[in-house]
């Protein structure tokens, strides 16, 4: 699958998530290796009012999306996968009025369960703020709850 | 420089026995939209459904990512209410298991502080939506709690 498929792919299964739009996120970049998702600083998603310092749960929300969505870049079908587990290690806290940006990629993929992992970052991607990995049920191409969303993130079409 | 004292706010939550202040105080808890529902002894956060929660549109269910924040966020005000903890603590790492779909309707959260040490303190946090004794996720946190 091209790059530019990737993207498009993965910003129509994002566009459905009203909770990812709430919170403003968007698609920065995809490729057969990992996709990575940037969500904008807003006041909203604040933590500690003194420091301004974004909630964990935000950055969790971001990397739980990040992970789900980065199947896209290994399945040539789209699929709803579930999230099984995930975890999450702060290396440190995110910076007050920064962007931060997700990345994920799947180092695994079985018949049932996709492996994936990856880290948050503000300007540096060698500077991760979070660690993450996510394991993903795979419910197959037809699983019936996720029929009509599959047919809007395909194109319609398939 | 803000003028907001959190610490400050912290305490006198304490000495009112009264966290909704507190609450409110916080964004991103404000965005959710948590509540604390005092039973007893014991305290259940609630997260009220809400459109603006949804992750999968089609049938419908709240995103895993809210589920781990309430979560996260009930641990948190946990620690603060049961440990007299006088200052917020910092979240470490966080792991959850998704059990069952988070249904579009309200949500509750327990939580159970396993071991609290000088420095660090270990949260349980269970979310159910129909009955307690089916979760929809189990998740666990480690905060750091000494002085910041």
């Amino acid at each position: 699958m091209s790059e530019t498929a990737i993207v498009e792919k993965a910003t129509r299964f994002l566009s459905a998530l009203r909770h990812c739009q709430v919170l403003g996120m968007q698609v920065h970049a995809g490729n057969a290796q990992g996709l990575t998702l940037c969500l904008p600083y807003s006041q909203q998603i604040v933590g500690n009012p003194e420091t301004g310092v974004i909630h964990g749960g935000a950055i969790t929300t971001l990397m739980d999306t990040t992970c789900g969505i980065s199947t896209v870049c290994v399945l040539p079908e789209f699929e709803i996968c579930p999230t099984l587990d995930l975890r999450i290690d702060y290396m440190h806290p995110a910076e007050p009025l920064k962007d931060v940006f997700g990345f994920a990629e799947c180092y695994r993929v079985t018949e049932n369960v996709i492996f994936t992992r990856g880290y948050a970052y503000q300007d540096d991607p060698q500077q991760p703020i979070a660690h993450v990995v996510g394991t993903f049920m795979r419910m197959g191409k037809n699983a019936r709850a996720g029929a009509p969303v599959t047919r809007d993130i395909q194109g319609g079409g398939a | 420089m803000t003028a907001l004292d959190l610490n400050q706010q912290v305490r006198d939550a304490h000495e009112r026995n009264d966290y909704d202040g507190l609450i409110a105080l916080i964004p991103y808890a404000r965005l959710l939209g948590v509540e604390c529902l005092r039973m007893g002894e014991d305290m259940v956060f609630r997260l009220p459904a809400n459109k603006d929660l949804i992750g999968n549109p089609t049938l419908p269910a709240i995103h895993g990512g809210v589920i781990a924040g309430f979560m996260e966020q009930a641990g948190l005000l946990h620690l603060l209410m049961f440990m007299g903890i006088p200052h917020m603590p910092k979240i470490i790492d966080f792991s959850i298991d998704y059990l069952r779909a988070g249904h579009y309707r309200d949500t509750y959260a327990q939580c159970q502080v396993w071991r609290q040490g000088r420095r660090v303190a270990n949260v349980a946090i269970t979310a159910w939506q129909s009955r307690q004794s089916e979760p929809i996720a189990t998740a666990r946190a480690h905060f750091k709690v000494d002085k910041p």
